[in-house]
């Protein structure tokens, strides 16, 4: 053996020429001649810049039909792809889009919308009331299945209809001419203008939709009507949307293309932003990762901007020990909230005390928290919370408190806020609270059927309303009250704002029901109302986060 | 042969049949359903999905609709993302996945060879102990680890690759090394111990003392003799690597199978979950049967008895 | 049998526990003349091998550490101080602080327990279902062998992942059930090697005299055939432990791992990557734990095959 082989630096050398002979021929022969990206940028010597975005989603949409859609990534891709009735400005306010006029009757529960009739579907067609009346209807038809088709039930015998007690002749919708659209509601609702800027509310195009449910799912099928088209879908891959010359406002439009790429991994996405392969991240389009934020909010890189959604943990309001509101006292001001803030979720949240987020509209042009302030609903006190716990033990005849566990869903960000209150409450209250995290799934059917002592939820708004927060969180017969916390006070106060005089008193039964429940009762245990952090590279306007927390994308541009 | 072959198939079915089954019955005892959704819907329009879906019907008849589709080959469509066939699904994610896959083996084979025969010509020297402790400490560094690692290396810090994605040639290299230093660590150390064996050997020693050199006995007698462990051992090496990493196709954003599959089961997307079963058991037992063939071809001596006799 | 198990699977593989299995097969009739040079051959062998016996300290050290370093240390591993979150490795903190301020020395060394003992139990549980399933498929072969290994095909082909994830989430998520889940795939490799060996041994002239003699299958496939398939079956033990460990840190990925505030090396390295550039050390320590133990576990398994292997003799 010794001696026998004096060459081995030329088989080495052989060997790594065939491997990477092998590996190019192999990476090239597999890859199709696809167009390389950003190209643009460095193709031909014009002076103008090329006006592309590009950005992030972690999933892709699950469905770019309107009467499917249910999460951010949808809307954030369907802002671009369809024009509603209205449109929400930067302020969270509505304005009119494909509406000219929208006139509500007397008694606030008839709208009539004048429709313009400049509007064209991608194929050619018109976009006309009757597409509206059309998409409603099919989005309460039972057979479509859609989970949203709640948002419509405002309307006269939606609800009805949806449920399969009525017929779809009743539904109080109707286009009494090409160009005009009669909509009768159930309630007044004064922020119907803002209502029919959701998704939801999207108009179809009946000839690409009729018996063809697939129809949103692939480019070559999908008819739109909005600022722009979609030009290439590689599914999990990524979306390319170019801009639609047929589009009414089309001057305004100031994206030629714009690339969505689909990654999950924050840091990969914060990596192809730092290699300038994207120029945004953030408002559920990607997340700056928390470990960086401090620094590139210091360092002016980053923006924090509110956004109305709360994090929150349930009680659950039906089991011993957090069936005394004492016990749930005690727990909610034992909480350093504005440590928590600082330390963990580091985004300069705001601490909550209620539930209604601070970017949520009021009335009479003011914020819903400017009007009525969470601060004095309760104060982070440890004596007091001490004895509140001791006192509350008592009561519910307890000598301790039982073994109570928290159950979070599986994420790093949950984990550490997690991890950080359960460290508060043994160090303030001497209480060992277990942690439990499940797979969001598993999560979700534990938390609806009350399994849990204390569970994390985090609300965000569908529409710029406190209803969002109030009747959906706090009612006792709200399916999303998964905590069950129930107060005949707080039901009344709630039921009455539904059919209130007017805005200003609705809002303030409201807010009234909001102070019930954690003032007096602590149904819950208020966390902060969530931020988004963004970036975006220089030289883009117009391109930020929505009241949502959603980025605006749509109406941008580079310079 | 046709026989063996014959039988072989029809165990396949009969295993598939039975994973099927096995899948079919864990999937729906796990909790939470394709159809649920944070906000709450109102019961009317669970019902509604439901039924659209058919999960309104007892399992039985849900397990039955399922295999007469399937004998059909209809794997059916997605309920999470809305109306994309499951067939579909499958080809696009499995294309990327293969193809990194295909790159991440020639780089294992090759890479874990050149390591395996210098190792095995200069055993118990430095040589030796350098390509091991080389091939050891790749297969000692996570993927987890090992991936981010290198696009904060190579993409980010030195931008000669890209962070994400799979559009160039260039663009493999990244995912390819994540993905192959742990086979090739094994490779290496698999052709080592083997080759060493075979240089030991009579019909070695003879060529040697016929005056050949020791590349040409490497080349031409040693090495094919020593490779049948790793025939074997990439039976198995391409069945997991083409069904996708999650996490190197999480961390360099590629579109691939693995991502799909957790993401179908934290979805609970029932027909992508039975549909990405079946087509990795498939794709394990053909793999394993191909390697098996290939053993009866690489070994001279299971070629001249068709296969029979044993070692 | 089970006794020795446990010490091997411990790690601690001291020289004695070799001479105890010497004196086990010394003792035995038909097997003992041969064997009684053998394992003092393999031991001799293994002593010599540098770099085995390298991986086998760090093993030792590890686990030592492991055992100690939590104990003696002053801070506590889930102890919150956010007033000293990220701190960098000083005199207080030899390994840092973590996004919580938590020492990052006792939570890598108390990660350590957790990831070792995933790793070790795995591979007893391998190790215990492999031999009875293996031994019973190899030693009767036919029809019995058939059935056996069709099964073992069936579950083989069921994709490990979903089989874990599912059981993550029908069961309490544990260290018990993240074990549990790794065993119920991971037997069968081992069953496989050890029916291969069977299959070699029992037609060897001293488990056929066994047998004439009357002895039961039982008998002969523990008392005989086993001990004479224990390289193999121990190198395979020493690689299933890295494995495990592996396996741990890949399912903490996909946020599977084990329950918070406990740590093991995955959580710990799937908290740090995202900390990677601006606190290395977040990622560093437990990182670099969890490849030295890697390491070690592989280049002393190697050492123990190349010891077993009688070929690879010089």
């Amino acid at each position: 053996m010794k001696g026998s082989f004096k060459r081995p630096a030329q088989v080495m050398l052989v060997l790594v020429i065939a491997l990477s002979m092998l590996l190019t021929a192999c990476a090239g022969n597999n890859n199709k001649p696809s167009e390389n990206n950003g190209g643009a940028a460095t193709n031909g010597g014009e002076t103008t810049t090329p006006q592309e975005f590009r950005f992030t989603l972690a999933s892709e949409p699950p469905s770019l039909d309107p009467a499917l859609m249910t999460d951010a990534q949808s809307s954030i891709v369907a802002a671009g792809l369809y024009e509603g009735l209205t449109r929400l400005n930067a302020n969270g306010e509505p304005e009119n889009a494909i509406a000219e006029e929208i006139t509500a009757s007397e008694d606030g529960k008839t709208y009539t919308i004048k429709l313009r009739d400049d509007v064209k579907w991608s194929n050619g067609e018109s976009v006309t009331a009757h597409d509206f009346e059309y998409a409603w209807k099919r989005a309460l038809n039972p057979e479509t299945a859609s989970e949203y088709a709640y948002m419509l039930y405002y309307i006269e015998n939606a609800e009805k209809y949806n449920t399969g007690g009525g017929t779809v002749d009743e539904v109080g919708v109707k286009a009494t001419n090409d160009y005009t659209l009669e909509v009768k509601l159930y309630t007044p609702a004064p922020y119907f203008p803002s209502l029919i800027s959701h998704y939801t509310y999207l108009p179809v195009n009946k000839g690409a939709v009729d018996g063809k449910p697939e129809w949103a799912s692939e480019k070559e099928t999908i008819v739109s009507n909005g600022p722009f088209l979609l030009k290439e879908w590689a599914h999990e891959d990524k979306l390319v949307l170019e801009k639609n010359p047929d589009y009414y406002n089309a001057s305004a439009v100031k994206f030629d293309k714009v690339t969505i790429s689909l990654i999950n991994d924050t840091n990969t996405v914060y990596n192809l932003y730092d290699t300038d392969k994207i120029d945004w991240i953030g408002a559920q389009a990607g997340s700056v990762p928390t470990d960086r934020t401090p620094q590139l909010v210091e360092e002016g890189k980053a923006t924090i901007t509110s956004v109305a959604s709360v994090y929150y943990y349930l009680f659950n309001n039906n089991k011993a020990p957090f069936n005394n509101a004492k016990i749930r006292k005690a727990f909610a001001m034992s909480v350093d909230r504005q440590s928590l803030i600082d330390n963990v979720a580091k985004a300069n949240q705001q601490p909550a005390f209620g539930l209604v987020p601070p970017s949520i509209a009021g009335a009479g042009g003011k914020n819903f928290r400017e009007l009525y302030p969470d601060t004095d609903y309760f104060k982070e006190d440890v004596e007091e919370a001490k004895k509140l716990l001791a006192e509350g033990l008592a009561e519910s005849n307890l000598t301790a408190l039982p073994e109570i566990t928290l159950l979070y869903n599986t994420d790093d960000g949950h984990k550490a806020i997690a991890e950080a209150i359960v460290d508060m409450w043994r160090k303030n209250l001497g209480v060992e609270v277990k942690l439990a995290n499940q797979e969001w799934g598993t999560f979700l059917e534990s938390r609806k059927a009350g399994q849990f002592d204390i569970a994390r939820s985090g609300w965000g708004a569908d529409i710029n309303h406190p209803i969002n927060f109030t009747y959906d969180l706090i009612h006792s017969k709200s399916g999303n009250n998964d905590g069950k916390y129930s107060n005949p006070k707080v039901d009344e106060l709630l039921n009455n704002s539904l059919v209130a005089a007017s805005p200003e008193e609705s809002i303030k039964m409201m807010a009234e029901a909001e102070k019930i429940a954690f003032a007096e009762d602590m149904g819950a245990l208020p966390l902060y109302y969530y931020t988004t952090v963004t970036m975006l590279k220089d030289g883009f306007k117009n391109v930020g986060s929505d009241y949502a927390g959603h980025i605006d994308w749509v109406f941008g541009s580079k310079e | 042969m046709v026989r063996f072959i014959l039988s072989k198939f029809l165990f396949m079915l009969l295993s598939l049949f039975l994973l099927i089954t096995a899948t079919f019955v864990l999937m729906n005892a796990v909790p939470g359903s394709p159809l649920q959704s944070e906000k709450a819907t109102s019961e009317q329009v669970q019902k509604n999905l439901e039924a659209y879906y058919g999960l309104d019907k007892p399992l039985i008849v849900q397990y039955g609709t399922y295999l007469k589709n399937l004998v059909k080959g209809d794997l059916g469509i997605s309920m999470k993302k809305k109306f994309q066939s499951v067939d579909k699904m499958i080809a696009q994610s499995f294309g990327y996945s293969l193809k990194l896959g295909i790159s991440a083996i020639i780089t294992s084979v090759v890479v874990g060879s050149i390591l395996g025969i210098l190792a095995a010509m200069h055993h118990r020297k430095f040589l030796d102990n350098l390509a091991m402790i080389l091939a050891v400490i790749g297969l000692a560094i996570p993927s987890l680890v090992l991936a981010p690692l290198l696009q904060y290396l190579f993409a980010v810090k030195i931008r000669i690759f890209e962070v994400a994605g799979l559009n160039g040639p260039m663009d493999y290299v990244l995912p390819t090394i994540a993905l192959a230093s742990g086979p090739i660590a094994f490779i290496a150390r698999l052709l080592r111990s083997t080759m060493i064996e075979v240089l030991n050997s009579d019909f070695i020693k003879t060529a040697k003392s016929k005056g050949l050199s020791g590349y040409v006995i490497v080349m031409r007698h040693a090495l094919r003799n020593s490779m049948l462990p790793v025939v074997t051992y990439l039976g198995y090496l391409t069945a997991g690597i083409i069904t996708g990493s999650v996490v190197i196709e999480e961390i360099f954003g590629i579109p691939g199978i693995g991502k799909y599959f957790v993401q179908s089961v934290t979805d609970r997307d029932y027909p992508l979950i039975m549909g990405i079963t079946i087509f990795y058991a498939i794709i394990l037992m053909a793999t394993r049967f191909l390697a098996d063939i290939a053993y009866v071809f690489v070994d001279p001596r299971m070629r001249a008895s068709g296969g029979k006799v044993g070692k | 049998m089970s006794k020795r198990v446990d010490i091997n699977s411990l790690g601690n593989l001291t020289p004695g526990a070799f001479e105890k299995i010497n004196r086990d097969l010394g003792g035995r009739d038909e097997a003992g003349r041969k064997s009684l040079t053998a394992w003092q051959d393999i031991r001799m062998r293994l002593l010599s091998n540098k770099l085995a016996m390298t991986g086998f300290w760090i093993i030792i050290a590890i686990i030592l550490c492991a055992i100690c370093v939590p104990f003696i240390s002053p801070n506590d591993h889930f102890t919150n101080d956010l007033t000293n979150t990220n701190q960098p490795p000083s005199a207080a903190h030899w390994f840092g602080t973590d996004d919580l301020g938590r020492d990052m020395l006792e939570r890598a060394w108390k990660g350590a327990q957790v990831s070792i003992f995933v790793g070790l139990m795995a591979a007893l549980i391998d190790l215990v279902i492999g031999i009875i399933y293996g031994g019973i498929m190899g030693y009767y072969g036919g029809k019995v062998d058939e059935i056996m290994n069709r099964f073992a095909e069936i579950l083989y082909s069921i994709p490990y992942l979903l089989v874990v994830i599912l059981l993550l989430v029908v069961m309490e998520p544990s260290l018990t059930t993240i074990i549990i889940a790794m065993s119920i795939t991971g037997w069968i490799n081992m069953a496989w090697i050890v029916r291969g060996q069977i299959m070699q041994l029992k037609n060897q002239e001293y488990a056929l005299a066994s047998k004439s003699l009357g002895a039961g299958a039982m008998r002969i496939i523990f008392r005989h055939l086993i001990p004479n398939a224990m390289g193999p079956i121990l190198v395979t033990l020493t690689l299933t432990v890295p494995s495990a460990i592996f396996t741990e840190a890949f399912l903490s990925f996909l946020g599977l791992g084990v329950q918070s505030p406990v740590a093991s090396w995955g959580t710990m390295i799937d908290d740090g990557i995202g900390a990677m550039t601006i606190y290395p050390w977040r990622l560093l320590f437990p990182a670099f734990l969890l490849s030295l133990t890697i390491f070690a576990f592989n280049v002393f398994g190697d050492g123990l095959r190349d010891a077993f292997d009688p070929k690879l003799k010089k």
